[in-house]
């Protein structure tokens, strides 16, 4: 089985990525589905018949306003990151923890490495599909290239100067 | 100057171990070129002509003696013995290797300093007006802010692999010297009405291949809004950039495409949801940042120096050089010296080891320790006694450091072109050193009044020539060497892009060119009237006639 980086742990991935879905006329695979945003949006009712557990994936270019109001049913979303160069998804991820109030599992997939897993984590992801052909074990520690930064964000909602503030009082 | 706490540091150290593992992974063939490649130019690092190039930020300009003597023996030590002062207040090394390069970051980090995002689709260096905090013009010093923009862009986690390069810079004085309406994001600071202190905000500025002049986006910000203003503005650009074609990738295209108004809006929608966060900046923030940058130990002194006036009337050289290089300091008795980094037949802006610990030093006896670099590639010494100056004046003599051009012709921004830059389409430097050698006569140049004459060797406009009053840029016919000649170009408030003269010239032929512009400034120009000025009361016609009229 794949495995994946969730919550600083090495674990199995146990959701099938689906780039597209079967026809409605076939059946969708057995287990937890991973699927495109925009076909679970219009065909709720198929996943919610189905047996194993559904979430999405974004791709870089979706808007995560799409989800307003839904984010918060879903177990897991996925960000597909289809370049490492392709920022859009570290915005994509802290709107969805921010704005829409998810706090299911946060995944970043597609070129996903480990010299960007630190700023993923700070926006909100807290599982890594790394790119197949690299160690796990070595990205892991991309986790824990700062013990310390500046701004706001999901992992750490006050910015340094007012922790800074607190200690200082 | 801003100093570290310990939290700065441990941000700045563990950096430099990151990219020491980086390069190791990099040399180890673990990461690939195109992985390491935003890696590296995160770091400021460059792969050049001849060997990498690396970029060490200034933030701001500021920089002490002690960091100007690391500079120096990094320059020794790991380069040929000099650095090369940018127009974006950095510096750069010419020919590190790459191996060593986590080293040098290392030796860095002993002294507050970094590479952090100098280069790469990323918030680059923050920069400002080089006279910030002494100019007599100036509503409020701009550093502070200059400085909490620095901390909330380093590693921001959201914008590290934005569309494209992203600048920002920040001007406080009413001669606006930061060429802030060409940047990615302009920030004026004003007071309003009730003197609440904030910011005017122009987006979409820039240079390069489409060239543009910034738009006011909003006209009063407050100054506790400052960051969660630039994380909105930040926010719209990193989804709604454009990034399938890199030479459309900026927010000035962006800004272009939706059209201003469209533009604003999104800002606006976005920062109403974000603005009373956590990143809402607290006064005593403010003040904490502000407090690094207070007033120096002035003395009280008279307004102007008898002594001072005396040298002056006894020593034309001396009275040359106060006129050029000196600017008048908002504390009396006090005055702001300009080293030229500009003598004929020295790449602008390159300065030896020796010549940094020379300026170091004089920093130290003279300026309390600290010097400015600007964006016009020369160096600051921001508080200088007035009965100080005679004797400053001769030691920079001693050290290439007073030649009387500032604001001249001969003080030419100009990149490091086709000698050292493997983008370029010709030549800038050999270029620059010409028209230095046409143009020595040093009357002349006082005659012809301020001038801004830069220099590009490509169209990505490093040396920024569509703001120059005269823009010379490096273009390639069928393999060859060109220039075209631009006129009209301003960099201050009343920014406005140059005008191509007409067809380009070989190299030989442009100091001849630039002399038959003077010839027509000077025979219509009013007493009164800045190149500048005359360019824009008779248009370019005059001067396309003058250079490409038929030799009889
Ligand atoms: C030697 C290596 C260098 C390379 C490869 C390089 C590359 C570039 C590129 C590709 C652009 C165009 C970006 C765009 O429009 O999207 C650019 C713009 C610029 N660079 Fe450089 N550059 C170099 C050195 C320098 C130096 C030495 C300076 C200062 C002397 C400088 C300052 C600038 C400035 C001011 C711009 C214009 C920014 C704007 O478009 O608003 N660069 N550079
Ligand atoms: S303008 Fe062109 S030649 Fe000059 S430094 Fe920039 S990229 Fe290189």
């Amino acid at each position: 089985m794949p495995k994946l980086i969730k919550n600083q742990d090495i674990i199995d991935d146990n959701y099938q990525l689906l780039e597209t879905v079967p026809a409605a006329d076939q059946p969708l695979p057995e287990g937890n589905l991973l699927v495109p945003l925009t076909d679970w949006l219009e065909n709720q009712q198929r996943y919610n018949n189905h047996s194993g557990k559904v979430g999405v994936w974004l791709d870089s270019h979706e808007e995560p306003e799409l989800l307003a109001g839904q984010a918060q049913s879903l177990p897991v979303i996925a960000i597909n990151f289809p370049q490492f160069t392709d920022g859009r998804g570290y915005s994509t991820g802290r709107l969805l923890r921010e704005r829409f109030g998810f706090l299911g599992e946060l995944r970043a997939i597609g070129d996903v490495l480990r010299d960007q897993l630190f700023y993923m984590a700070r926006c909100g992801f807290n599982a890594f599909a790394i790119r197949a052909d690299r160690c796990i074990h070595d990205a892991l520690n991309g986790l824990k290239d700062f013990s310390e930064t500046y701004q706001a964000a999901v992992d750490q909602p006050q910015p340094l100067f007012r922790r800074r503030q607190m200690q200082a009082e | 100057m801003y100093i570290y706490d310990q939290y700065d540091q441990t941000i700045v150290d563990e950096r430099v171990i990151q990219f020491r593992e980086q390069t190791q992974r990099y040399l180890a063939g673990e990461l690939a070129d195109a992985e390491f490649l935003p890696l590296r130019l995160q770091n400021g690092l460059y792969i050049q002509r001849f060997a990498p190039m690396l970029r060490v930020a200034i933030p701001y300009g500021m920089v002490s003696s002690n960091q100007l003597r690391k500079l120096a023996e990094i320059a020794r030590k790991y380069d040929k013995g000099y650095v090369h002062f940018s127009t974006r207040q950095n510096v750069q090394y010419n020919w590190p290797q790459l191996e060593q390069v986590p080293d040098i970051l290392a030796e860095l980090a002993t002294v507050q300093m970094h590479a952090i995002q100098t280069s790469g689709n990323c918030i680059r260096n923050t920069t400002t007006d080089q006279f910030a905090g002494v100019a007599a013009d100036e509503i409020v010093d701009p550093r502070p802010y200059c400085e909490i923009i620095r901390q909330w862009s380093t590693f921001h986690p959201e914008f590290a692999f934005l569309p494209r390069k992203f600048k920002i810079a920040v001007n406080a004085a009413k001669k606006d010297r930061a060429a802030t309406l060409v940047h990615d994001i302009g920030l004026y600071l004003v007071k309003n009405k009730t003197g609440e202190i904030g910011f005017k905000v122009i987006v979409g500025g820039g240079l390069g291949r489409t060239p543009l002049i910034g738009t006011v986006i909003r006209e009063f910000l407050p100054e506790k809004h400052l960051l969660s203003y630039l994380d909105a503005v930040l926010r719209v650009y990193n989804r709604y950039g454009r990034r399938d074609n890199k030479y459309k990738a900026r927010i000035k295209i962006l800004v272009k495409a939706l059209g201003t108004e469209l533009f604003t809006q999104k800002v606006e929608v976005e920062w109403e949801q974000i603005k009373d966060g956590a990143t809402t900046l607290t006064q005593e923030e403010i003040n904490r940042v502000t407090d690094h940058f207070s007033v120096p130990a002035y003395e009280a002194l008279p307004a102007t120096s008898d002594q001072l006036a005396q040298q002056l009337a006894d020593d034309p050289n001396f009275n040359h050089w106060y006129q050029q290089n000196v600017n008048a300091h908002k504390v009396s008795g006090y005055s702001i010296v300009t080293f030229s980094l500009k003598p004929t037949g020295v790449a602008p802006g390159d300065v030896t080891d020796k010549q940094l610990e020379a300026a170091a030093d004089l920093a130290d006896q003279y300026s309390f320790g600290e010097a400015r670099v600007s964006h016009q590639q020369n160096l600051v010494l921001a508080d200088v006694k007035q009965d100080d100056l005679y004797p400053l004046w001769q030691a920079a003599i001693q050290h290439g450091f007073a030649t009387p051009n500032i604001g001249l012709l001969t003080d030419i921004i100009c990149c490091p072109g086709g000698d050292f830059c493997a983008l370029a389409n010709a030549k800038s430097i050999p270029i620059a050193e010409a028209i230095q050698n046409r143009f020595d006569d040093l009357d002349y140049l006082h005659d012809i009044g301020e001038l801004d004459l830069n220099i590009s060797g490509c169209m990505n406009a490093c040396g920024h020539h569509h703001v120059g009053h005269i823009g010379i840029l490096g273009v390639d016919k069928k393999g060859e060497e060109f220039y075209q000649v631009q006129v009209g170009g301003n960099a201050g408030s009343d920014a406005s892009l140059g005008k191509i003269l007409g067809p380009s010239f070989a190299k030989e032929d442009v100091p001849e060119v630039i002399s038959k512009l003077l010839t027509v400034y000077v025979s219509q120009r009013t007493p009164e009237e800045r190149f500048i000025d005359t360019y824009r009361r008779i248009g370019i016609k005059p001067f396309k006639e003058q250079v490409y009229a038929k030799a009889h």
